[in-house]
């Protein structure tokens, strides 16, 4: 009995020298990068193709109506990544994003001095909200989040239509301070765009840099092996939720900000679109995997196939159709690339006897 | 063979008094008693069942006890979830792999831990540094930034090792953490909780395994039933007690061959081939043989079974039941062909465990139970209860979920399922993995009685008394190569881990 081998760092003999110095991407990233990698190729070639066929579509003020029209999509799909990653679903961001812009617009109605600034806080704030009853309905009710959530999508839209009661808010009810929000641009970005892309860069850095940002593809890649872990599986999916809600209320408050005329049947139907972008992104369905940054690209190429089609004067209804392709080929890659690893990883076993 | 215990004067590390735990109606625990010692390897055994798994389950804080004291050197110990037992310096490898498929193996081992730079992130680059080290330490090479999906069983047990070590943990808890391994991978296992134990730490070991019992640990812990039955020095002890102590009853004869008529060759494998896998493997099968596959883990053994069965393709070769060509890639035509398959992972591979125990045990007899397509619970409630009746499943009602049995009574489950299907050829991958004396020696007369009946059965198995116990003939693999065939009278321990090391083989 070997008593004195203890297992000291000194290497077996048999195995190649490892090195363990070598600067090199995981393959766990890497793959993550070649989904990304294939949603830039596909956006360059819609883009390159509608071009083509007519070339105002790369015009300075047809780029700013597309970066314009996606950074709401961008913003919301950034915050289900978070949801989506943890094997949960928001249904409701589309009733949040309603009711929100909505209280904007009746905050300034009602005090119409109030700075911009607050009104945003205000509209975050009511957001978190929103989440937060999401969060705790979930965490009490311990019903799938894709119940819950369906269930606070009528009732937050029912809450706007009471509020409203048939009323509109236009844009003459709003501060000039706060539409030029929606409309500015900084060096030709629009400012709502500016906005999508802080947003992307800090969730993103978030998930893929901190240890609650891990645990977050842990707790939705095997629930039961995370709370062994020792994960507070129960806080940090509440804690998701209130996130996505209040991007949804920033996401309300800069669609109010952006369109002036609101009615409380603002973002019906959005939830879907941004599940879409989602699943587009490579974000799984199932949780565990996938980034900011894609789901962000892949509400980018839904945005941008929309305007696409208008552009080259494609019947609307081929729209639907090609996003339905669209989220098909998506998956269809996602298992593809699976299939790949998994014939790759295939004897690269650390047992040869 | 027998490890002396050192010195063990000094109060306990780790204590538990008088611990009980019930899940509904069923005591899983009643009034353990353990008292774990610094620099201790503590065995705890006790058929399936009888709470250790339950025992485990408490000390990682994932179940609060019903009532009864822990201690940590002297002071009560509360755990009210595992990230509390992980402040208290419990780590714990559990049975089943606790894994994150889609997050690489470095994250896999550090998730919550995982080393910091600047601004809090995470450090990857250290990170996979320290998860390499870890590997050298346990002698195995896993690429820590693959994603855990796609693991093999043995690998995926050696990645819980690795984080479990990685805490530098003052009491180690180890649940069946070698039902996977080979020979060489249990030793370097062994050598690491032997370190820490030099260190301070106590080690809990819990195995089927006798020998690495007596190998590893100072003192044994049997409990049957849920209840303490007995803690001694290991050197007090023989195997022969411990597993009387552990069934309360003598066993017999744990492998209880009957030598069966041998009739024609049923299963026959020419050539088969799957690049990078396994290649050229021929054999064949009579009715009334059992044909062990012995070999190392990661050999190809499950891989050949599952190719034989055309659950995986295979890239050259033949398979014939009775004469006749099975197609490749068709599990369908070989379970009409007379084939079926046990495997070697039951809770992913052989059983649905949300559905109840008749469910599964039907499974794979749906067509011939329906009428008209329908199935009705009927004739699927009256199959399943003559086969668990015969295979004495031990389950409270049949239309209990399968989650809620002991391991030996899924494995039952698994076999019934099968078995309903009246194959002529039966593959069995580990038969008897984690599973308690008792039932594997009702596992071991089954299947030789089934043999007797006429059925061709190729057990692919990493345990040799099983082999050796089991098997009218012995094929031994080497890296996906079939090198030795033994008889029963030539097959011995020595012949064996020979050819399946590879060493006889034309270097």
């Amino acid at each position: 009995m070997s008593r004195t081998d203890t297992g000291a760092p000194e290497r077996p003999t048999g195995t190649e020298p490892t090195e363990p110095d070598r600067q090199r991407r995981s393959l766990t990233e890497r793959l993550l990068a070649v989904r990304e990698l294939s949603l830039l190729i596909a956006l360059g070639l819609l883009v390159l193709v509608t071009t083509v066929r007519n070339d105002r579509f790369l015009s300075g003020q047809s780029v700013k109506d597309l970066l314009l029209g996606c950074a709401i999509l961008v913003i919301l799909a950034v915050g289900q990544t978070l949801v989506i990653v943890t094997r949960n679903v928001d249904l409701s961001v589309g009733s949040i994003l309603g009711l929100v812009a909505f209280a904007t617009g009746t905050l300034f109605l009602s005090a119409p001095g109030t700075p911009w600034p607050v009104a945003l806080v205000v509209g975050v704030a009511l957001g978190a909200l929103c989440g937060v009853i999401n969060g705790g309905l979930i965490a009490v009710a311990r019903v799938p989040a894709l119940v819950i959530t369906l269930g606070t999508l009528y009732a937050f839209r029912g809450v706007d239509y009471y509020w409203a009661s048939g009323r509109q808010i236009n844009a003459a009810d709003m501060p000039s301070s706060f539409l030029r929000l929606g409309n500015q641009t900084v060096l030709g970005v629009p400012v709502l765009f500016l906005v999508a892309l802080v947003v992307v860069a800090a969730v993103g850095f978030y998930l893929r840099s901190y240890h609650s940002g891990r645990e977050l593809y842990a707790i939705g890649s095997e629930p039961a092996a995370a709370r062994l872990s020792g994960i507070p599986v129960g806080r940090r999916v509440f804690a998701v939720f209130v996130a996505n809600g209040a991007l949804a209320g920033l996401a309300g408050v800069l669609y109010a900000a952006r369109f002036g005329t609101l009615d409380a049947a603002a973002g019906t139907g959005l939830e879907l679109q941004v599940v879409a972008a989602a699943v587009v992104g490579g974000v799984a369905i199932f949780g565990g995997s996938g980034s900011a940054y894609g789901a962000a690209l892949g509400a980018v190429l839904l945005t941008t196939i929309g305007s696409s089609l208008a552009v080259l004067r494609i019947d609307p209804f081929w729209q639907q159709a090609v996003v339905g392709a669209l989220i098909l080929a998506a998956i269809g890659l996602d298992r593809l690339l699976a299939l790949r690893v998994a014939a790759r990883l295939r004897g690269r076993s650390a047992h040869g006897a | 063979m027998t490890a002396d215990a050192p010195g063990t004067d000094g109060a306990p590390l780790l204590v538990l008094d008088g611990v009980t735990k019930s899940f509904g109606a069923v005591a899983a625990l009643r009034g353990v008693h353990l008292a774990l010692h610094a620099g201790e390897a503590h065995a705890l055994v006790g058929e399936n069942g009888a709470g250790k798994s339950t025992l485990v389950k408490i000390l990682a804080g994932a179940h609060p006890p019903d009532s009864g004291e822990m201690t940590l050197d002297g002071q009560p110990l509360r755990l009210r979830g595992p990230a509390d037992a992980r402040a208290a310096g419990i780590a714990v490898i559990y049975q089943e792999p606790t894994l994150f498929p889609d997050l690489s193996v470095a994250e896999n081992i550090f998730m919550g831990r995982q080393p910091l730079r600047g601004l809090r992130r995470i450090d990857s680059a250290a990170m996979n540094r320290d998860a390499e080290r870890l590997f050298q330490r346990l002698g195995v090479r896993i690429d820590p930034t693959r994603p855990a999906r796609g693991l093999s069983i043995a690998d995926q047990q050696l990645v819980e090792i690795a984080k479990a070590i990685s805490f530098d943990a003052r009491v180690l808890v180890m649940d069946e953490p070698t039902a996977a391994l080979s020979g060489v991978e249990v030793e370097r296992l062994f050598a690491v909780a032997r370190s820490l134990c030099e260190r301070g730490a106590a080690v809990l070991f819990i195995s089927h395994r006798f020998d690495e019992v007596f190998d590893l640990c100072h003192r044994v812990t049997v409990l049957r039933d849920g209840a303490w039955v007995s803690s001694d020095p290991a050197a007090d002890l023989t195997v022969d007690e411990v597993v009387r102590r552990m069934v309360g009853r003598d066993v017999s004869s744990l492998y209880p061959k009957q030598v069966a008529e041998l009739r024609d060759t049923l299963l026959e494998v020419r050539g088969l081939t799957r690049a990078g896998v396994f290649t050229d493997v021929s054999f064949s099968v009579r009715g009334g043989e059992i044909v062990a596959l012995a070999g190392l883990v990661g050999a190809g053994r499950s891989e050949v079974a599952r190719a034989v069965f055309g659950i995986d393709r295979y890239d050259a070769g033949e398979v014939r039941v009775a004469g006749r060509g099975v197609p490749a890639g068709r599990p369908g035509r070989a379970i009409a062909a007379g084939m079926a398959l046990v495997p070697e992972d039951r809770r992913q591979q052989g059983l649905v465990m949300e559905l109840s125990v008749e469910r599964n045990a039907t499974l794979a007899r749906r067509r011939a139970l329906s009428r008209l397509g329908l199935l009705l619970g009927g004739a699927e409630r009256a199959e399943a209860r003559s086969w668990t009746r015969r295979l004495q499943v031990k389950a409270a009602r049949l239309n209990a979920p399968v989650a809620t049995l002991s391991g030996g009574n899924q494995q039952k489950v698994v076999l019934a399922k099968w078995l309903a299907t009246e194959p002529r050829i039966l593959i069995i991958d580990e038969p008897t993995r984690g599973i308690d004396v008792g039932t594997k020696s009702e596992v071991h007369r089954l299947l030789s009685e089934l043999a007797g009946e006429g059925l061709a059965i190729l057990m692919i198995s990493s345990e040799l008394p099983e082999v050796l116990g089991m098997a009218d003939r012995v094929l031994v693999m080497h890296e996906g190569r079939l090198v030795r065939e033994l008889s029963r009278a030539e097959a011995d321990e020595t012949s064996i881990m020979y050819a399946a090391t590879g060493q006889g083989v034309t270097a």
